[in-house]
């Protein structure tokens, strides 16, 4: 168990390092000269030059990548063409809104969608099933910016419930920060619930074929205590691992969903840098969001053990 | 007598046509002719976009900017007076073209590597490494940083949205590719001395073929919705061609006064979407035969 553990951890430290040499080499290999590309169109004739350097591409190639690992061991993302902060100072600052955003989406889905997807496993076939399976469907389909706008629209234009856009901090007050990360909510909430409850429902249905589930009918349990403890508990594995898949659904609908409320965010931080073309900034946000995907995940394979004792490495 | 009896016997167990089979399917899989007939309508109307009552997408007329919808503009006209029915019309070929060629694209790609990974254990150690990382990068992220390095063009979107689903293709491939090489059929095969290019190819890859489709069709979808997200964040198609993330991009700011302008390019977006996902779930039940049996 242990040794899984340290071994699941060594793991990862392959993956993030292909991440990195994949994120180096992206802005060495890309067509052109990419920083003629970052400089964009008014560029002065010393600007090309100037990001050239800052970029360290006139140096050999493999003296870029040295430098560049020996930065990143000691936590430096390097510095914003635009902005000249670092980056890690930039992402730093826009942290919080984006972590309390992920976090209320994650709980406002799974809360309701492991019900549905439970509820539609139970009574397959029903109306009930239906219904949850047009969602499930449906929730994929729609851009997620374009729900905002939506929402925005009906909440906030035309019924004046709920603030327009904008962000308040857990700090400011829980009733503040709630009214405007509802929507934003909603709308990232959607397309990760249409996901978990269509996981749901399926890997519920195949347990509910299972021997055991008779048997604890034909004890006389409660047909709740079945559904919930046996079902559930039984189905729980692949839930749980698309919860940890999803979050990259998530990361890529935060960003967007960010700029449609203006919530202060990574997502608007990489809208600014894709204006800018401010590479230093958008590789240092794929760092940041590939490795909290990797954690997510490797959070979720370690959990394995704790809900299937069926499970051993 | 024996010729005769065995006969008798075979006839049953006849595998029914190709063509009976999906007639049945069709039947059984109303939802699926739904999507496919989404889709093929959204493919018409892209097609013959310059038929369908459709002016210059491009044309600006100041005078009736923001207009609702009404009779004259369908959808309603935008901030330039461009009338956005004929933009979300002209948008469709945009949307429908990345969508099907990041779809061909990389599974054909993903195929190729699939193949490799699957039958040569150094190639697949190095590969496999590879694909992980690939994959822990969320996929609009990757394609963003690489529309960040790249112009603005229709064919770098396509590239940018190709890449990051590629490592999935290949770690369905591979999976196949294991499993296949274990079957009798290929041992067979390999018995009488047949090749091994022949083998992948004669063997292999067909009985890859029916999975694959069904996961194209899926990153068709992904891929049109990930056009639009680029679109929408001003890093997708360059501003002087019509998609449908470039209208609703464009609209973003007119949400209050003008909500037709991203209300209509979202709505046939959707329903694209919705179509090729449908198919997708029917493509999926008719092809994969341990699914089909059960029906």
């Amino acid at each position: 168990m242990q040794t899984y553990i340290i071994r699941r951890i060594l793991a990862t430290i392959p993956v993030m390092l292909v991440v990195v040499l994949f994120v180096f080499s992206l802005l060495r290999l890309a067509p052109g000269d990419p920083a003629a590309v970052i400089a964009g169109d008014y560029a002065q004739p010393g600007d090309i030059e100037r990001i050239r350097h800052q970029l360290g591409l006139d140096e050999p190639i493999i003296t870029q990548l040295v430098i560049w690992l020996g930065r990143l061991a000691h936590g430096d993302l390097g510095v914003s063409i635009f902005s000249n902060l670092p980056v890690t100072k930039l992402i730093g600052q826009r942290m919080e809104p984006t972590l309390a955003l992920t976090l209320t989406t994650m709980v406002f889905a799974v809360v309701l969608a492991v019900p549905m997807g439970v509820l539609a496993a139970w009574r397959a076939g029903t109306w009930v099933d239906r219904l949850v399976m047009v969602f499930a469907v449906a929730g994929f389909s729609f851009p997620v910016f374009w729900l905002g706008f939506l929402l925005i629209y009906t909440f906030s234009v035309q019924m004046e419930v709920l603030p327009v856009q904008g962000y308040k901090s857990i700090s400011e007050g829980l009733v503040p920060f709630l009214q405007h990360i509802a929507l934003p909510t909603v709308t990232l909430g959607l397309v990760y619930m249409a996901l978990i409850a269509r996981i749901t429902r399926a890997s519920v249905l195949e347990v509910l074929n299972e021997d055991y589930i008779r048997t604890a009918h034909s004890k006389g349990l409660n047909p709740r205590d079945v559904l919930w403890g046996h079902a559930l508990k039984n189905a729980s594995v692949p839930i749980v691992t698309i919860i940890g898949v999803g979050v990259a659904l998530l990361i890529g609908g935060v960003v967007v969903t960010e700029s449609v409320f203006a919530i202060p965010g990574l997502g608007r931080l990489t809208v600014d840098a894709i204006l800018h073309r401010d590479y230093p900034v958008i590789q240092g946000i794929i760092l940041i969001f590939s490795a909290a995907y990797v954690l997510v995940n490797l959070v979720v394979d370690l959990t394995y053990t704790l809900l299937d004792p069926r499970i051993r490495y | 007598m024996l010729t005769a009896d065995t006969h008798a016997i075979a006839l049953p167990a006849a595998e029914p046509t190709i063509g009976y089979r999906l007639r049945r399917v069709l039947r059984r899989h109303p939802t699926m002719i739904f999507g496919g007939g989404l889709l093929l309508a959204m493919v018409l109307m892209a097609i013959f976009a310059p038929l369908m009552f459709t002016v210059d997408p491009m044309e600006l007329n100041p005078i009736q900017r923001l207009r609702a919808p009404a009779a004259g503009h369908w959808f309603g006209t935008d901030m330039f007076g461009r009338d956005i029915y004929s933009r979300t019309v002209y948008g469709a070929r945009i949307s429908l073209i990345v969508g099907f060629s990041v779809s061909v694209l990389s599974t054909g790609m993903g195929m190729v590597i699939g193949l490799v990974s699957g039958y040569n254990r150094t190639m697949d150690a190095i590969i496999m490494r590879v694909m992980d990382g690939l994959m822990s990068i969320p996929a609009i992220l990757l394609a963003i940083a690489m529309m960040a390095l790249m112009s603005a063009s229709v064919k770098n979107v396509i590239i940018a949205i190709t890449i990051p689903e590629i490592p999935r293709v290949v770690r369905l491939v591979r999976a196949l590719v294991l499993s296949l090489r274990e079957q009798p059929f290929v041992e067979a095969a390999s018995a009488m001395g047949a090749s091994f290019l022949r083998i992948m190819f004669r063997h292999i890859m067909p009985n890859t073929l029916a999975p694959l489709i069904v996961q194209g069709t899926y990153i068709m979808a992904s891929a049109v919705i990930i056009e639009a997200y680029l679109s929408f964040l001003g890093a997708g198609t360059p501003p002087d061609v019509p998609s449908w993330g470039n209208i609703m991009a464009e609209g973003r700011t007119y949400v209050q006064i003008g909500f037709w302008i991203i209300l209509f390019p979202g709505i046939c977006l959707a329903f694209t979407v919705l179509g090729i996902n449908l198919m997708g779930d029917g493509l999926r039940d008719t092809l994969d035969p341990r699914i089909a049996r059960r029906m």
